[in-house]
């Protein structure tokens, strides 16, 4: 029988395409999925493949040529009787297949011209008979609730009248998360009730991301000193102080001191006003097992290294411990994060609403690094730290968040093995 | 505030508006020293005069070709018509003739006159004294068609005619007119003419009616309550326009719609709603819209038992109700 090949509609702005090639000649023989034809959209540039099996007919569109979408382009002759049977199947590759007749509809089904068939089209499997329940007539308002929210319908038990689905059934299959009857195989979407910590932390992101127009900066710092100095004074101190030497409070202290330096980082947008922040107090962002937790170390500026030891140690094993209280949580003017930790080595962080700014501490890595000096340049293994900073580009801007970060580029880098830090 | 009845309702309104305005007059078969065969204006020839109050011959047509032609001759007549079962011979003067004079004479001439006319069944009146002929007036471009159901919604729709510029048709339903009691408010109001209103908030289903079928709708949607079932009522008051606002935020709410109408249903008010609900709230329906109605025979009948049968009831409305929400 003859077939109109169509150019098929392959996203909502897209209206045209040029034919850049046809593959195949007419008097060829096709076979249904080979491609037939190459266009190119101002999105994308794909073959059209065959929508059936058999000769190719008229060429009516030539290459070069611009086509709207859903014109026809082609004639081709099938074997067979019509496009029914396997052209119901929905097609895993639908935006390049070509179902004669057919547009996509707004949820995304086919309809399917059945007009031109002249013999009843063939039982398909996945095509049962309406009639065998009637949970399988769906009204308008269940389809388009259940389209809206994802909701397999297969899954919602119906009340109505031969059990039918009712508006009320989704309704209430959505209050109870989904579906009436979660499914258990594996490969079914789950759906997974938040914890209250997991909505507070949700809610928290969309509103810091919806109010602060975010902005980014990184910089590389070299902390071969610093590591050099930790290994040099590391077991001296754990020793004397009881606490484990890490890298973070050291790099906590310099922040703090940078902070004071550039006191706009220290602030919060408030009610149209920057209010700058009297004290330092920074937030560490600490994964535990409930979720991400923001314990603050008061005072940063003004605590010695051993003290911000002590105070970091101990909050975070509360945190992990699940014992923070909310003045552990409370006052923060600044958050660190230390991503390094997992081996980020980048990270466009969200700011900790209503703080100016968030600064992460990546992973220190050793790199072959070029030093210069007035002898000449060479190749030095160094180790290497990314710092990325997220500020609120209403308070800051490039410049103020770049002196910001060469100050704690510079704080970390003048620390050498012999420095005497407090 | 006084409790009234609509026919009182339809009394008081036509009496301080012929006080306020001498331009009213009042015209129609024993109007005047009958005060109407349901003693619409009774009283009136008293207080106003035959000048004002005018006995007429049983002719609806010269009826309202004269209330046409006071109207656009600057009066303000009201035509009231006996039965509207006799509006026909007058059809010429309404559809033919006022529905048009605005638009024939690119508003030249307008034509301000209210013609009242009660109407439906239920009251033993036979095959000619109950019949419901709002479809030929609401299909009119020209005329409005009001059909308030209560004394308030009469006193305010019917002030509005009254000051209308161009032809309102009011339907008083017979029946409600003693039945309809309600708190109807001394001073002046109107209502605002193709404005629907909700008589009871629901969210199961929406029922959408008129005239007598309010009352007995709303008794069947307290029965439904009973059932679980929770029923809105939206009462059209206008027939022409109809508020199809007011119907699709309703529909859209409760996915489900029933129309109940004392006419019968073939092409008539419940089909012109059921398409606004058809265009507007596809994608928010539920279950079929459906309409309940009387069987399809010329006349009601006279026959008590059959009259029973023709009329749609609290009980047969009940029935719809359940079987949809069961849908």
């Amino acid at each position: 029988m003859a077939y109109e090949i169509v150019l098929p509609h392959v996203g909502e702005s897209v209206t045209e395409a040029v034919i850049s090639k046809w593959l195949k000649s007419t008097g060829d023989s096709i076979e249904k999925y080979e491609p037939l034809v190459e266009v190119i959209t101002d999105k994308v540039n794909m073959d059209v493949p065959a929508p059936e099996s058999g000769v190719l007919g008229e060429i009516l569109v030539n290459e070069g040529d611009t086509v709207a979408m859903g014109a026809v382009i082609a004639r081709m002759e099938t074997g067979g009787a019509g496009p029914a049977g396997s052209d119901s199947k929905p097609s895993s590759s639908r935006i390049g297949t070509l179902v004669q007749g057919a547009n996509v509809g707004p949820t995304g089904g086919e309809f399917t011209d059945t007009s031109l068939s002249t013999a009843p089209a063939p039982a398909s499997e996945d095509a049962a008979p309406i009639s065998e329940s009637g949970s399988r007539n769906y009204s308008p308002v269940v389809t388009r609730l259940a389209a809206k929210h994802g909701i397999d319908l297969s899954t919602v038990t119906g009340t109505g009248l031969g059990g039918r689905v009712t508006k009320k059934d989704v309704l209430t299959a959505l209050e109870s998360g989904g579906s009436a009857q979660p499914t258990t195989s594996s490969e079914e979407d789950q759906v997974i009730e938040p914890t209250p910590i997991r909505k507070m932390i949700a809610e928290h992101m969309v509103r810091s991301v919806s109010e602060i127009p975010h902005a980014w900066s990184a910089i590389e710092v070299d902390v071969t000193g610093l590591v050099q100095w930790r290994d040099k004074n590391r077991s001296e101190f754990e020793a004397s102080n009881g606490v484990k030497l890490t890298y973070f409070p050291i790099m906590l202290q310099v922040v703090a001191n940078s902070l004071r330096q550039n006191p706009k980082l220290n602030s919060s947008w408030q009610e149209g006003k920057i209010v700058v922040k009297g004290q330092i107090n920074v937030g560490v962002a600490v994964a535990s097992a409930a979720g991400l937790v923001v314990p603050v170390v008061n005072n940063a500026d003004k605590a010695d290294l051993s003290g911000i030891s002590r105070t970091f140690t101990d909050l975070v094993t509360k945190a992990r411990d699940n014992k923070l209280d909310v003045s552990d949580v409370q006052g923060g003017t600044f958050t660190l994060n230390n991503t390094g930790a997992l081996g980020s080595v980048w990270g466009g962080a969200i700011i900790n609403h209503p703080q100016a700014a968030i600064l992460t501490t990546e992973s220190i890595v050793k790199r072959p690094v070029i030093i210069s000096d007035p002898t000449g340049d060479s190749i030095a293994v160094r180790s290497m730290m990314n710092m990325c900073l997220s500020f609120d580009h209403r308070i800051i801007d490039g410049a103020e968040a770049s002196e910001f970060l060469q100050s704690v580029k510079s704080g970390i880098e003048s620390i050498t093995a012999d420095s005497e830090l407090k | 505030m006084p409790e009234l009845s609509v026919i009182e309702a339809v009394r008081e309104t036509m009496r301080s508006e012929m006080r306020r305005d001498s331009s009213i007059i009042l015209m129609g078969e024993d109007v005047g020293h009958r005060g109407g065969v349901f003693l619409a204006s009774d009283g009136f020839v008293e207080e106003f005069g035959e000048d004002r109050v005018i006995d007429t011959p049983l002719a609806e047509s010269s009826i309202c070709g004269v209330a046409l032609g006071a109207a656009v001759n600057g009066m303000r007549p009201i035509a009231e018509i006996q039965f509207a079962d006799f509006v026909w011979p007058a059809i010429n003067q309404l559809v033919g003739e006022a529905a048009r004079v605005r638009y024939g004479t690119n508003g030249v001439k307008t034509a301000p006159m209210t013609v009242r006319v009660p109407y439906g069944g239920g009251v033993r009146g036979g095959l000619y004294h109950s019949q419901s002929i709002e479809v030929l007036f609401a299909h009119t471009p020209g005329l409005s068609v009001v059909a308030p159901a209560t004394p308030y919604d009469a006193k305010g729709l019917l002030t509005t005619a009254l000051r209308s510029n161009d032809p309102v048709i009011v339907l008083e339903h017979k029946r409600t007119y003693r039945l309809a009691k309600g708190e109807v408010p001394e001073e002046e109001y109107s209502i605002p003419i193709g404005q629907a209103e909700v008589k009871r908030e629901g969210s199961d289903i929406s029922l959408v009616t008129y005239g007598l079928m309010l009352h007995y709708s709303l008794q069947a949607a307290e029965m439904a309550a009973g059932q679980g079932i929770d029923v809105e009522v939206v009462d059209l008051r206008t027939l022409r326009p109809i508020d199809a606002k007011t119907i699709i935020s309703s529909v859209s709410k409760t996915g489900k719609a029933l129309i109940v109408q004392e006419d019968t249903p073939a092409t008539s008010v419940s089909s012109e709603v059921a398409a606004i609900i058809g265009e507007n709230c596809f994608f928010d329906l539920d279950g079929p819209i459906t309409r309940l109605g009387p069987p399809e025979i010329p006349p009601m009948p006279f026959s008590p038992v059959q009259e029973a049968a023709f009329m749609p009831s609290p009980e047969k409305i009940l029935d719809a109700i359940a079987r949809l929400a069961a849908i």
